[in-house]
């Protein structure tokens, strides 16, 4: 594997005194403070994440529309320049390749933002799967990301943005404004229940920008956040995980995500599959479970229902807003009505737990 | 930061003799790079425990680490405050933040555990 890779804004994780972790063969922050204090501070102020460790790939020429579409299970026809979706990309078998965000930059230009461990797998994927008239490039290394997050991000950025970014609409994107005076693209889009903005620069940018939201949101509360707080962040909120709670085993549709399948958009990879396993119903989904008493349930945990193990916790934390353990994973159909009472083995001792609905915490409009 | 009169544990817990008996916690190293801890599972007072075997469970947002007892026998007081207060951990590892009391079974055995400097030695290769 060799050394992990850096972000441009390594040096400055190091500066803030951050503990690093290597996380999907790059060396990243988990924390700078404290995970409970940094997810707090995205919950109530904003919190900045540097996920330049994401990937990046960029479709463009007259086919890319019908390239993109066949790779998603979401459909590209909602979207007009200037607009994302979130979408799983299947393979035939319907299993997860990935899932990514897809922004329409122009009518024929779209970038994919994957994620960090699938990026390599994920390009070769979509070249192996492009049209004739679609360039597909990965931008990866020529762009950073930076993610403010948090119901102060609006006030924050746009003290710093020369464009009007209160009207932008969630999954909204600016393909070309400047913050801090430097040329970015700017998304209202995030994985951590918040309203925020993601922000695309060049990696010779990315500390100076840094610094400068850092800067002009400090007194208002915005802090640096890790890994560590991004992880609990996305959980409470219902975000799945790739790698952990979604992989090429588990299709959109047992994982929850069958709001993001379209199959009336038409022919897309993974389509004959998914539409067969509606067909023939789910033998087990992706379901929140709440632990009733004080232990946290963790990654591969056996999930039991009255002594018999069915089904592992996929990601599991104690949840800060919450004051509550939290986890996910999946279960047989029949199991998955909130309310339903099963366990979770914790060291060997069946702890009573409870399904609920997802999202676990849903901000206040 | 770590006081000279505690024995310490290549573990990172401290044992501290207080009579005949020795309260137990865990050092401030272990509880820095923990971090953000949720729970504390200690055993009933009344329980055996072992030198240098797992005798409870302390549990960080992020991830779930034994307890290893820095001397061999019986538990005779626990931190009860830890239950809805887990935090003292991080806060005053050495004071409100103890987790056991224990009535050794040879208190001599406290001799294999680090003395300060020892200890500093170990955590500056950590």
């Amino acid at each position: 594997m060799g050394e992990p890779k850096r972000t441009p804004l390594f040096e400055t994780h190091r500066a803030l005194g951050a503990r690093m972790v290597e996380f999907a063969g790059w060396s990243m922050p988990l924390q700078y403070t404290s995970i409970v204090e940094e997810h707090r501070a995205v919950r109530t102020s904003a919190g900045l994440f540097d996920v330049s460790h994401m990937g990046e790939v960029e479709f463009t020429g007259p086919s890319a529309f019908e390239t993109v579409q066949r790779l998603i299970t979401n459909d590209l026809a909602r979207l007009r320049p200037g607009r994302a979706l979130y979408t799983p990309m299947c393979t035939e078998e319907g299993g997860i390749v990935d899932d990514l965000i897809v922004y329409m930059v122009e009518e024929t230009r779209f970038l994919a933002v994957v994620n960090a461990a699938t990026t390599d797998g994920d390009y070769s994927w979509m070249k192996d799967h492009a049209l004739p008239g679609t360039t597909v490039v990965n931008r990866s290394e020529e762009i950073s990301l930076l993610a403010l997050q948090g119901p102060k991000s609006l006030a924050v950025l746009q003290e710093l943005c020369d464009a009007e970014i209160s009207a932008l609409p969630r999954f909204g994107l600016l393909p070309s404004c400047r913050v801090a005076g430097y040329p970015v693209m700017v998304a209202r889009t995030g994985y951590t229940g918040e309203d925020g903005f993601e922000i695309f620069c060049s990696p010779d940018d990315a500390p100076v920008i840094w610094g400068a939201l850092l800067e002009v949101g400090w007194h208002a509360g915005v802090r640096p956040a890790g890994l560590g707080a991004r992880d609990t962040l996305r959980l409470e909120a219902g975000y799945l995980l790739y790698g952990q709670d979604m992989d090429r085993t588990t299709t959109p549709l047992e994982a929850g995500l069958g709001w993001t399948v379209k199959f009336e958009k038409g022919e897309f990879i993974g389509r004959a599959a998914l539409l067969a396993q509606q067909q023939e119903g789910l033998k087990r989904r992706l379901v929140g479970m709440v632990t009733l008493e004080r232990a946290i349930p963790r990654t591969g945990y056996r999930v039991l229902k009255d002594g018999s193990p069915i089904g592992h916790v996929t990601s599991g934390s104690y949840a800060p807003t919450l004051d509550k353990n939290i986890a996910m994973g999946y279960v047989p159909s029949d199991m998955t009505e909130p309310g339903t009472s099963l366990a979770i083995e914790i060291r060997g001792r069946a702890v009573p737990a409870e399904v609920v609905k997802l999202p676990f915490y849903k901000r206040s409009a | 930061m770590y006081p000279e009169d505690l024995r310490y544990s290549t573990e990172h817990e401290w044992a501290r003799l207080e009579g005949d008996r020795v309260r137990v916690g865990i050092t401030k190293f272990a509880a820095d790079r923990l971090s953000d801890i949720v729970f504390v599972e200690l055993p009933p007072v009344g329980t055996e425990v072992e030198f240098m075997k797992p005798f409870g469970v302390v549990e960080s947002v992020k991830a779930v680490s034994d307890l290893y007892a820095p001397v061999s026998g019986k538990v005779v007081e626990v931190n009860e405050a830890l239950k809805d207060h887990p935090e003292v951990l991080n806060q005053d590892p050495y004071g409100a933040g103890w987790l056991v009391v224990i009535e050794p079974a040879d208190p001599s055995e406290l001799q294999k555990l680090l003395g300060r400097d020892e200890y500093l030695k170990l955590i500056e290769e950590a």
